[in-house]
């Protein structure tokens, strides 16, 4: 639905550009279509319209998840879309095993829109061979959500509770993996170079989750369905990412999106360029237009989370200012940024996630 | 020198008319299919090296947990087909016996109906229809007969009502065709000599059909089998389908060797079961397809 | 007049309405032990509807009927000692011959050894010994009726109903399968109830033969008497070839009439009691019924060879209208001179007169005891 209103209102926005053409002369041309594959939420309309307004350019968006995102331009070996959206944990690995994406060229960005951290973050995790292959975009953490009206949860065991039973959720990936490590007092990013001492750890956290597995009602796949289980009140407390916790938590005041004692993971979404992407032009007058500050607040509004673009934040919504405050309020403190995955550790977690959906 | 000329050209049209079949077939469906076969016997030993190797097979017979999805899937589809053949045989005995015209058509459309919406509407239909904070839960509990609202979805007897509800109109038409062409006289004959409701349908009925029922349960079969939605949204966390297993190896482990050979799998015990059924009734392929 | 139990089959007022229509007229008759019984009517007459009634398909709206002395009120078809050999015969396709017949015998739990001695028993007395492994659609026209025969006959019945099971042969065929019908029929001594809109089926084979019209029997008797001595106007129609001739009664000569047609055309006739009882008299609506063959040819009125009769026949003229060659059972169309009417003689069987040529004059006339007359409407 989403993906139709917006690839609709881009295509009408490209009407529109084209009988400006006639009529205003000297508008910057950067001619054709720029193909973007990303998450729900991340290519508002209306920013799109006023791009290809400015530029003539056509943006036509694909929704998609990390994992498809992947296994797309995996199976196109980097075709089929200019521009990728993925965490910034996810591209070291699958660029090393399958080279889907081509390098930044930095000196066609504006470096200096970018927030240093947030860069330096996407320096350490995405270079491959010396060379850059993300920029990061928006950021967030991920945390709990729980219905204070029914119950009270302070960190992820606490979904394990007997009191609970079939009324958690989490998402059977591997972000529940990493959020229960840490719940119980592991880190498992000590242990990435590190494949047998991994999977130790690994086992032990899957039969910790299959000893839960009955106190979860379902293992969600996507925002909406968690929300509407919140929201139906079929669910009181679950693994929920910020933006969704909040929006939760507008709608009812009864629901709190909450960080948990053990720390909230923070998770970076990037610009990414597939290998064999076509308009490069197009890309690099996107993320710049992107990266303005106005520009770059209207997307994290739309998206109900932060922009890594620099001058942004001061023009967030104030309102998002004082949900991050109350859910995060050591600021940054709080937040673990993933470090990039090597090659193989995937395997690992994919075979106890397995295990854990087939136990009964 | 004409004669030669009038037959090349003949079949050079043959073979032009044959191209599109030719080309779906062989781009299509023989094409990937090769590339399948070759990804599921390789084995990654390093960054985007690999080696040719059994390993892929070998974890599936090693790890219990993928044998025990393969079975269950296969047991849970056996049994979606006989479900849907029970029902669908009144059904379409109905619609080619019973009725005619307007009622027949009615009937047929009502078949039809979990068509004119796509497969995730009508999965998420009766995730609202099941669901604890849904409506039948709550019909239950109005009409008293649970004291709390029960939790319907997520378990198996759910998932056999949403692939039993996809499939029935491909075992009703199959079925249909092969009960109308049944001759009244035959029914009207076994009866006068001496037979009664059940000799008619077993010595009878059932022999004539047999063609419509094999096809319609092998394509009951096939259907469940590879189905994804339904399973998986309507089995939850315990669904452990074979084909969501195949998905998760190929978009979200990056592991295609892997999800090939389990493609593979499944597409030898498809065969494997179509074969036995056909060994079982009796029937001959050509005589089944051009049933159903 | 029989004893009610030498009757295989009664109907006691049996009736069936299908909505409005009455298929079947409150019907009584009986049927006698190891008779050939046919039931004779164009289609749509009630005759199917009958037959199913016997064979307990369909239920009687009212009156009953009995088989074997018994009433078969609420009698399933399984359950009735009646068999039916159906129009398209209704072999089974999926089972060989030897399943065929043995099929009755398997419902009633008749064991394996001695069900294929009874099937093969049953193949040799219909002429078909070591058929058992044959499939059905290996058989020609004529086997298969008698595997369809064989397969109802094997369990004995009171009563074997016959669809009109002749319908989808060819006449050579037909003309071949009667035959052994009759003899199959003298063979076993079964009861035969036959139905046909065939007249010829129905006089060659029948020892009983009743004529249906809408939902009643015109007439009930022996192929002869039917022949000679209808009814009704509709038997005289619709039981072999005859000449209508519709008028008004003229004169009355004793048990003769004359009848004139509107063109005035007046040929003589036997009366007779019609349906409604009455004889016609002076001015009454008539028709007269004149067979081909009882009326005689010539080309002068001295050549007429007719039978010695009480009373002098008539002698009309006509011009013939066309030849009508068919062996033995040629006829000439001739049209009377006055009136241009049709008529239909037939030809001797000597070959006299095959040399008549269109539009030739002859003569014609026929013994009036020969020929039939009904009163058909009100008096005028």
């Amino acid at each position: 639905m989403m993906a139709m209103l917006t690839r609709r209102a881009a295509a009408l926005a490209a009407l529109a550009a084209l009988l400006s053409l006639g009529v205003l002369p000297g508008v910057a041309m950067a001619q054709g279509t720029l193909r973007i594959i990303t998450w729900a939420d991340y290519v508002p309309a209306d920013v799109a319209a006023q791009f290809t307004k400015e530029t003539g350019i056509k943006v036509e968006v694909t929704l998609s998840n990390n994992e498809e995102m992947i296994s797309k331009l995996r199976a196109t070996r980097g075709a089929g879309f200019d521009i990728a959206q993925p965490s910034q944990d996810r591209i070291l690995g699958p660029q090393q095993e399958f080279g889907i994406y081509k390098p930044i060229d930095l000196t066609k960005v504006k470096v200096d829109l970018i927030q240093p951290d947030l860069l330096a973050t996407v320096r350490r995790n995405a270079t491959v061979g010396g060379k850059l292959y993300a920029l990061p975009y928006v950021w967030g953490a991920e945390g709990m959500v729980v219905n204070t009206q029914r119950t009270k949860v302070a960190d992820y065991l606490d979904l394990c509770r007997s009191d609970l039973k079939g009324r958690t959720s989490v998402r059977l990936r591997r972000p529940t993996l990493m959020a229960f490590a840490f719940a119980m007092g592991k880190d498992p990013f000590a242990l990435y170079g590190d494949p047998k001492a991994y999977s130790a750890l690994m086992d032990q956290i899957g039969a910790r989750l299959i000893a839960c597995k009955p106190n979860f009602r379902f293992f969600f796949d996507n925002r909406d369905q968690l929300l509407n289980g919140m929201r139906s009140g079929e669910l009181h407390a679950a693994m929920m990412w910020d933006s969704g916790g909040w929006k939760l938590a507008r709608e009812n005041p009864a629901i709190q999106f909450i960080a948990p004692k053990s720390g909230a993971l923070g998770w970076l979404d990037t610009y990414t360029l597939p290998a064999r992407g076509k308009n490069e032009a197009a890309v690099y007058a996107w993320i710049n237009f992107t990266l303005r500050p106005e520009i770059a607040a209207r997307i994290a509004k739309n998206i109900g989370n932060f922009s890594a673009a620099k001058g942004a934040e001061p023009l967030t919504d104030p309102k998002l200012r004082a949900q991050f405050a109350e859910s995060f309020p050591r600021g940054f403190k709080d937040v673990r940024w993933y470090p990039a995955i090597p090659p193989g550790l995937e395997e690992i977690e994919g075979r106890v996630l397995d295990r854990i959906k087939a136990a009964k | 020198m004409v004669e030669a000329s009038g037959t090349l050209t003949r079949r050079l049209l043959l073979w032009l008319l044959l191209a599109p079949a030719l080309v779906w077939l062989l781009g299509l469906i023989l094409l990937p299919h090769l590339d399948l076969a070759l990804l599921s016997f390789r084995e990654r030993t390093g960054p985007g090296e690999y080696a040719y190797s059994l390993a892929q097979y070998r974890t599936f017979f090693a790890e219990p947990l993928y044998w025990d999805v393969f079975v269950r899937t296969a047991v849970i589809s056996l049994i979606a087909t006989a479900i849907t053949l029970l029902i669908a045989f009144p059904i379409a005995w109905t619609i080619a016996k019973l009725t005619q015209g307007r009622v027949s058509a009615l009937l047929f459309a009502v078949c039809l109906i979990p068509f004119w919406v796509s497969e995730t509407v009508r999965t998420l239909g009766w995730m609202i229809l099941l669901r604890e904070t849904g409506v039948l839960p709550g019909v239950l509990v109005s009409l008293g007969v649970t004291d709390a609202p029960v939790e319907m979805l997520y378990r198996d007897a759910t998932i056999l009502v949403g692939l039993v509800y996809t499939s029935l109109l491909f075992m009703v038409v199959p079925l249909y065709s092969s009960l109308e062409s049944l001759d009244d006289s035959l029914i009207e004959a076994a009866y006068d000599l001496g037979g009664n409701g059940w000799t008619v349908l077993r010595t009878i009925v059932i022999p004539h059909a047999a063609p419509g029922i094999t096809a319609g349960c092998i394509v009951v079969f096939m259907l469940t089998l590879g189905n994804y939605l339904t399973a998986s949204l309507l089995g939850g966390k315990n669904s452990l389908w074979f084909t969501e297993q195949i998905y998760t190896q190929f978009i979200t482990r990056f592991n295609w060797e892997q999800g090939a050979a389990f493609g593979f799998l499944l597409l030898l015990l498809s065969s494997l079961m179509v074969w036995i059924g056909l060994r079982l009734s009796g029937q001959k392929f050509a005589d089944v397809m051009s049933r159903s | 007049m029989s004893a009610p139990q030498d009757f295989d089959l009664e109907a006691k007022s049996a009736l069936k309405r299908f909505g409005t229509h009455t298929a079947v007229d409150s019907l009584s008759f009986g049927v006698k032990r190891g008779s050939f019984f046919s039931i004779l009517g164009p289609s749509g007459c009630g005759k199917t509807t009958l037959l199913r009634m016997i064979a307990g398909f369909i239920e009687p709206d009212g009156g009953d009927i009995e088989i074997g002395g018994r009433s078969q009120r609420g009698v399933a078809p399984n359950r009735r000692s009646v068999n039916m050999v159906f129009q398209q015969l209704a072999l089974f396709p999926m089972m060989s011959v030897g399943e065929n017949v043995a099929y009755g015998l398997a419902r009633r739990g008749v064991g394996r050894a001695e069900r294929d001695s009874k099937v093969r028993a049953m193949l040799e007395r219909v002429g078909l010994p070591g058929a058992e492994s044959k499939r059905t659609d290996e058989l020609s026209g004529g086997q298969r009726q008698r595997v369809a025969i064989a397969r109802s006959l094997v369990l004995e019945p009171t009563l074997l109903l016959l669809d009109e099971p002749l319908g989808a042969l060819d006449l050579k065929l037909r003309e071949r399968m009667k035959i052994e019908l009759k003899q199959l029929q003298a063979a076993f001594g079964t009861t035969f109830v036959y139905i046909t809109h065939d007249q010829s089926e129905a006089l060659v084979l029948s020892d009983q033969v009743a004529v249906m019209n809408a939902g009643r029997f015109e007439q009930v008797g022996s192929p002869q008497e039917l022949y000679y001595s209808p009814a009704t106007p509709f038997v005289a129609g619709f039981v072999g070839a005859n000449n209508r001739i519709e008028g008004r009664v003229s004169a009355v000569h004793g048990a003769l009439v004359d009848v004139a047609t509107p063109e005035g055309w007046v040929v003589r006739a036997q009366t007779q009691t019609g349906p409604d009882g009455r004889k016609p008299g002076v001015g009454d609506a008539a028709s007269a019924f004149v067979r081909p063959e009882v009326a005689v040819l010539g080309r002068s009125a001295a050549e007429l060879d007719l039978p010695p009769a009480a009373a002098p026949a008539p002698v009309h003229e006509g011009v013939v209208e066309s030849l009508l060659f068919d062996g033995a059972n040629s006829a000439v169309l001739l049209r009377e001179t006055k009136t241009r009417a049709e008529f239909r003689v037939a030809l001797p069987q000597t070959g006299r007169y095959a040399d008549l040529k269109v539009d030739e004059r002859v003569v014609f006339s026929f013994a009036p005891e020969r020929a039939v007359c009904f009163a058909t409407g009100g008096h005028g």
